[in-house]
């Protein structure tokens, strides 16, 4: 059966409360998942207090305050700080979303901040995302063309055909859909998950693809494709803004239309 | 531990099954259906409480109320075994478990469906 409580080893206890900086008239309380697997001890959760006076605004701000300035065992992933690199992937106060562009201001009290969630940890808020990555590696995301490239230009493309792609191409990949996403949780194995899906309809609608038929069929499968029970928190949760559960409703009518 | 095989080998598996079209089509053409019929089907047996007894065999002898109902019948039970078919693949990970399950599920719904259905006949036909 799928498992609904976490594994004994998995239990999170209560952690250290790290004393508040001098002089901190806005303490604000961080809580954050930690858990080292050289310590063969289960996950806590540390609680940090943040003079926002004195720190950016964003949750990723207060992260990178933390590990600068109280406690550098805190581990967490961060690139670009805006939005674009998706690497900073966390469930911040509940929901997933980018540390980089989450206001602090937004969450009210204490600032929860776990991993993305039902994915293995490698430590504290870094998930491993490499069963995620073949996924989206399965679906071959890239042009795939009978027809040689003209040689003296690019493969040219109307205005609506591009058109086409937008709300598509600007999926980062950050994995916030796909560990929203309840199906995913219980079926990851062999459910592609919001993100991978949105990438392969990105594909399948770009009007330069010549493959969007063995695309199709790869997809054809009860769990592949059709484990999107059309719950949606996919959608809800993307920071980018993005319609996943769309995309996977644009994909299931493409296999109806060529019946 | 999950042995030596590639993310990719593993994310790939068996293989798309290539079929899930059936049962995703059928699913929203029984609910489709069922929409009207449920709806005509709870009016109708509201509006025969305290009925006489030939009054409702009567109803049920009209070929057009035999057949809404028989079509009541099949679209609700074949929409259960499709909508329970997906909670037992969700969320069932132990094979022999899902399986039985399944088999359970398909005897049990297409039963009960035919036994709706002769029980239709017999007051349609006056068996």
């Amino acid at each position: 059966m799928v498992e609904f409580t976490l594994p004994a080893n998995s239990k999170i206890k209560k952690g250290i409360t790290h004393p508040r900086s001098e002089g901190a008239d806005k303490a604000k309380p961080f809580k954050i998942y930690r858990w080292d697997p050289d310590s063969g001890e289960n996950p806590r959760t540390d609680i940090y207090e943040l003079d926002l006076d004195r720190c950016g605004p964003m949750v990723l701000d207060a992260l990178i305050k933390i590990k600068n300035e109280i406690d550098p065992t805190l581990t967490f992933r961060r690139s670009c700080r805006e939005g674009i690199c998706g690497s900073c992937a966390m469930n911040i106060d509940g929901t997933n979303t980018l540390a980089c562009t989450k206001p602090i201001e937004d969450v009210k009290g204490t600032v929860k901040i776990y991993p993305l969630p039902h994915m293995p940890v490698v430590k504290d808020l870094v998930p491993d995302l490499t069963h995620f990555y073949a996924q989206y590696a399965s679906i071959k995301p890239w042009l795939q063309s009978k027809t040689p490239a003209p040689p003296d230009r690019e493969r040219l493309q109307s205005k609506d055909e591009r058109a086409r792609l937008d709300g598509l191409y600007e999926c980062i990949l950050c994995a916030c859909c796909s560990t929203s996403c309840p199906s995913y949780w219980w079926n990851s194995d062999r459910y592609l998950g919001p993100a991978i899906l949105l990438q392969a309809y990105r594909w399948i609608v770009d009007s330069r693809d010549e493959a969007t038929g063995d695309r199709l069929d790869e997809l054809i499968d009860p769990f592949r494709l059709y484990r999107c029970h059309t719950i949606m928190n996919c959608s809800k949760t993307c920071p980018k803004s993005l319609n996943p559960g769309k995309a996977i409703a644009e994909i299931k009518k493409l296999i109806m239309a060529r019946r | 531990m999950k042995g030596l095989r590639t993310p990719l080998g593993r994310a790939i598996g068996l293989g798309p099954a290539k079929e899930g079209i059936g049962h995703w089509w059928w699913q929203r053409v029984t609910s489709v259906a069922l929409i009207p019929l449920s709806l005509w089907f709870v009016f109708s047996v509201a509006s025969l409480v305290g009925a006489e007894y030939q009054t409702v065999l009567d109803w049920m002898r009209s070929p057009v109320i035999a057949a809404l109902l028989i079509m009541f019948v099949i679209s609700f039970f074949y929409h259960l075994q499709l909508g329970i078919q997906v909670v037992i693949e969700d969320y069932i990970h132990t094979e022999w478990l899902k399986i039985a399950s399944s088999l359970t599920l398909n005897f049990v719904a297409a039963f009960l469906a035919l036994v709706s259905v002769i029980l239709v006949l017999r007051v349609a036909l006056g068996g």
